[in-house]
């Protein structure tokens, strides 16, 4: 959801009962507006915050006037400093899949991870155990990036695709009608497609180039991994996805307003196929 | 684009010592031979004018090696020579001023006018038009003018009235525009709007417009829409709305203006329907609002606060709002009503706002509840007639295929579910979808039906009667699942600080005793609070005031070898059979009795159960104590330390 708009973003959001205490809200809002001065961000986003055993970790993420480039990610524990992530790279998705279980809520906290290493000496070729550390700083970059893959969410129309390629808000988004609201073809992923391109050319006949250039959460896998409500008798329209349990995206039909948050532990649901 | 210019520049440097013929005479050379004939009459023209551009061209070369800013005000510079020109209404001097004054924008412009020279079929075009032009109006032939005259004539209708004098002079030169497919729409607007003023072909003049504006009004075959009725309810859009920078959204208004058409023809269909789900929600919870006004009466509401079974919602709400989690102040005050109308249409000696559990296509509103003493039992006995029945159906089917198959299987006697105001069943739940909606009682819960909600996953679906399929089989449908998730998580996560209740003491303290266990607790009334400080730090300062539910599923051991009588008796028949395959004593199943630490809770997959801290940092003489159960994520509890 965008920092300038945190306070009634939160209020739409809070239908999930999480939301944000007093005095975080008003800090963020202090911070957040600082950040966006700092790192000369176009647009700066309070992303969510992931539960800790320990402490939470709030996260806000930095955009560039293309709202599709790579974001910046930073993170705070106490909503006023932010430290700046690293962008997160395919070695570390890899890495940290093999981690389990809670964040802790400490950066420098050491997962500890045991694994069979091929050794060979001479002819002799011998498994060893190795002990892996891996940081928790480095499994908060890999979670936010796959959430951000996996279940970011943009209404359709909101941003449009200029002609010499990068993509801008759209200032005449004026929000989705009531019917389109209910569909999930309405709604994408916010970040570079790529089930676009596999789609056949029948498919592709009906699509805006300007408008359709991500895809669309109507084929996610597995089918029905998005709830989506309305609430407040169809003001507003309310998706949560069942894979990464804990992310809220809110839309007001007919208005601008748009915006997810994400408060959860950081795990995914890998029991989702059972519970449907 | 410099290139161009400092062309230009070179050929104007020659241009002055010869009064610009030389320059003619190139212009000709390229012309056909016809228009060549005009020549002498033209050249027998220059000296007439000759002062005036003589005057004019050696400031030129000046002119053009300012910076480009001075070419914007060239017009403004330009235009004093022109209207002693203009008085002489004579074309070919018209035409030379439009030459000097272009040459500067010429080389703004580059492109777009093409140069004779460069003998490109555009400029063959162009000869042609002149071509024709000739016999109207053979002293102003040259192409080469004209094209100057061109972007001399689109730069000067930016500037307006001030120009339009020298506009006016020089619509004899319009009629070659026509010929010009870069031309812009506007210009023949403009013309349009003075009648009269072309002398020379008003005819050819206007039937150009007119064929213009019917191409323009040529209607779309695919949308039935017309460009020139588009361009205007755009501009008349921008105008109206006054956007910033207009001129880069101008695509999307022009598409906002034909979707415009398409909802027009849709309104009556859809709107109706998409508007009733808002109206019908807001005359529900129109009720919510007007109860409370419709008893007035000042007895019932001293009797009202008396009774007091509702409890402060956003009291509490604001604290759990100081921990970060609640439902929006909106909302809560939505389901404070919702609860208020619970309280007042049942015999409700206590009432609290459980929770909320999200589901898939709506969220359940949860309310615990315990009523009066003895209201609730017709619920009750109903509930278990209908069971009964129900257990005497499948016991005849059972009856049934024993008989058929006669199998050694005899099935284990169902262990019975605890009576209400007991253990797992101590409270009633009652549930709705949406503040405001009809609140639904949940059916008591049975040992069976937690013992397997321990083993599956599922999601809500928010429609109660949805059946649970899943492995192994849930006895019920999703209304007692919910229940069973309900008695689930108050059994694991409800806690109270140590000491603000206290085991009763007056009634059937013995029978409690003789099972080791007691299950009444009241409120301490000497209770005085835990420095909030100790309650963040120390787990064992919080204990569960639900009774922890055993593996069985009751909350109290049932021993499940205590056989009824006729049972006995089948029993003792097959005895023999079963001997030594079945234990007569079973272990009693001892739960952690009531009001145990939460410290002593255990780690599942090492996580602790359990994470505690202050509300705030930052000011922490007024912060609570915030307890979050990390085992059922979303479970919280406060306490102010008072």
């Amino acid at each position: 959801m965008d920092a300038e708009s945190l306070l009634l973003s939160l209020e739409l959001a809070s239908g999930s009962g999480q939301g944000l205490s007093p005095d975080r809200r008003a800090s963020l809002l202090t911070s957040l507006t600082l950040v966006k001065r700092d790192y000369r961000y176009d647009r700066v986003l309070f992303w969510g915050r992931i539960l800790g055993l320990v402490a939470d970790y709030y996260i806000a993420q930095g955009l560039s006037e293309d709202q599709l480039a790579p974001r910046k990610t930073l993170y705070s524990l106490n909503c006023m400093e932010w430290s700046l992530l690293p962008p997160a790279t395919e070695d570390m998705v890899l890495q940290t899949s093999v981690v389990k279980g809670r964040f802790m809520g400490d950066p420098s906290h050491e997962y500890e991870h045991t694994e069979l290493q091929k050794m060979s000496e001479g002819e002799k070729v011998f498994e060893e155990e190795v002990v892996v550390q891996i940081k928790e700083e480095t499994r908060l970059v890999s979670v936010i990036d796959q959430i951000d893959k996996a279940v970011a969410v943009i209404p359709r129309g909101a941003l449009f695709k200029t002609p010499f390629g990068p993509i801008h808000v759209n200032r005449t988004f004026e929000g989705l009608s009531l019917s389109e609201a209910k569909k999930l073809s309405s709604y994408f992923h916010f970040r570079e497609p790529v089930e676009l391109k596999n789609k056949t050319l029948l498919e592709k006949a009906d699509l805006d180039p300007s408008l359709d250039f991500m895809d669309s959460l109507e084929h996610d896998i597995p089918k029905g991994s998005w709830s989506i409500q309305m609430e407040r008798g169809n003001a507003l329209v309310v998706l949560r996805s069942l894979l990464w349990p804990g992310l809220t995206f809110f839309h007001a039909p007919r208005t601008k307003s748009c915006g997810s948050i994400y408060v959860g532990t950081g795990e995914k649901n890998i029991d989702l196929p059972f519970m449907l | 684009m410099e290139d161009l210019e400092s062309l230009k520049q070179e050929k104007e440097n020659q241009e002055p010592g010869e009064a610009g013929r030389p320059w003619e005479e190139i212009a000709a050379s390229s012309q056909d031979p016809e228009s060549a004939l005009s020549e002498p009459l033209e050249s027998e023209q220059w000296p007439e004018t000759g002062p005036q551009p003589r005057s004019s061209l050696p400031q030129s070369p000046l002119f053009r090696s300012s910076t480009p800013l001075d070419d914007l005000t060239g017009p403004g510079a330009s235009s004093p020579p022109s209207p002693p020109q203009e008085d002489s209404f004579t074309p070919s001097t018209l035409a030379l001023a439009g030459q000097e004054l272009a040459t500067p924008w010429q080389s703004d412009k580059t492109t777009v006018n093409v140069n004779p020279k460069a003998g490109t079929p555009r400029s063959h075009h162009l000869e042609q038009s002149s071509d024709k032009g000739e016999s109207t109006a053979p002293q102003t032939c040259q192409s080469e003018g004209n094209t100057f005259q061109q972007s001399q004539q689109t730069k000067r209708l930016l500037y307006g009235p001030e120009d339009m004098s020298d506009n006016n002079s020089e619509q004899k030169e319009l009629r070659f525009n026509v010929f010009q497919e870069e031309d812009s729409n506007s210009n023949y607007d403009l013309d349009h709007a003075e009648p009269g003023v072309s002398e020379v072909a008003p005819s050819l003049l206007e039937i150009a417009i007119q064929s213009a504006k019917a191409y323009l009004l040529k209607t779309s075959s695919k949308s039935g829409l017309n460009l020139y009725d588009h361009l205007s309810d755009m501009l008349t859009k921008v105008l109206d709305e006054r956007p910033e920078n207009a001129v880069d959204i101008i695509e999307s208004i022009s598409q906002d203006v034909k979707m415009a058409h398409f909802r027009k023809k849709l309104d009556t269909l859809q709107n109706e329907n998409e508007m009733l789900p808002i109206y019908e929600i807001a005359e529900k919870q129109k009720a919510l609002f007007l109860h409370g006004n419709l008893e007035g009466a000042d007895q019932e509401l001293e009797d009202e606060i008396a009774e007091n079974s509702l409890p402060n919602v956003m009291e509490s709400a604001f604290y759990f709002e100081q921990a970060g989690v609640g439902l929006g102040t909106d909302e809560t005050y939505r389901v404070f009503l919702a609860l208020k109308q619970l309280t007042d249409t049942h015999p409700i000696q206590r009432c609290r706002f459980w929770g909320k559990i999200l589901g898939l296509e709506m969220n359940y509103i949860v309310a615990e509840v315990e009523f009066r003493e003895g209201e609730d039992e017709e619920d009750v006995e109903d509930e278990n007639v209908t069971e009964e029945r129900d257990d005497g159906d499948s016991e005849a089917d059972e009856n049934d295929e024993e008989e058929l198959r006669r199998t050694f299987y005899k099935t284990p006697q169902p262990i019975p579910k605890e009576e209400s105001r007991t253990g797992a069943n101590k409270y009633v739940y009652f549930v709705c979808n949406e503040p405001g909606g009809p609140w639904v009682k949940l059916p008591s819960v049975t040992p069976a039906q937690i013992v397997i909600a321990r083993k599956i996953k599922k999601f809500f679906t928010g429609h109660l009667e949805t059946p649970i399929v899943s492995y192994p089989p849930f006895p019920g449908n999703e209304s007692n699942y919910l229940r069973a998730q309900i008695a689930r998580i108050s059994a694991g996560t409800h806690v109270s600080p140590l000491g603000f209740y206290q085991f009763g003491e007056e009634e059937g303290e013995e029978e409690e005793e003789v099972e080791g266990r007691q299950d009444n607790f009241e409120e301490n009334p000497d209770f005085e609070g835990i420095q909030v400080i100790d309650l963040v730090e120390s787990l064992s300062n919080w204990v569960h005031h639900v009774q922890h539910i055993l593996s069985q599923g009751r909350c109290n051991w049932f021993n499940p070898t205590q056989k009824s009588e006729e049972e006995e008796e089948e029993e003792d028949e097959e005895k023999e059979e079963e001997k030594g395959e079945e234990p007569d004593y079973m272990e009693q199943e001892v739960g952690p009795p009531l009001l145990t630490p939460i410290s002593e809770d255990l780690e599942i997959q090492n996580i602790p159960p359990w994470t505690t801290r202050l509300s705030s940092n930052l000011i922490p003489q007024y912060a609570i104590a915030v307890l979050r159960s990390n085992l059922w994520p979303g479970a919280y509890a406060f306490s102010n330390g008072k």
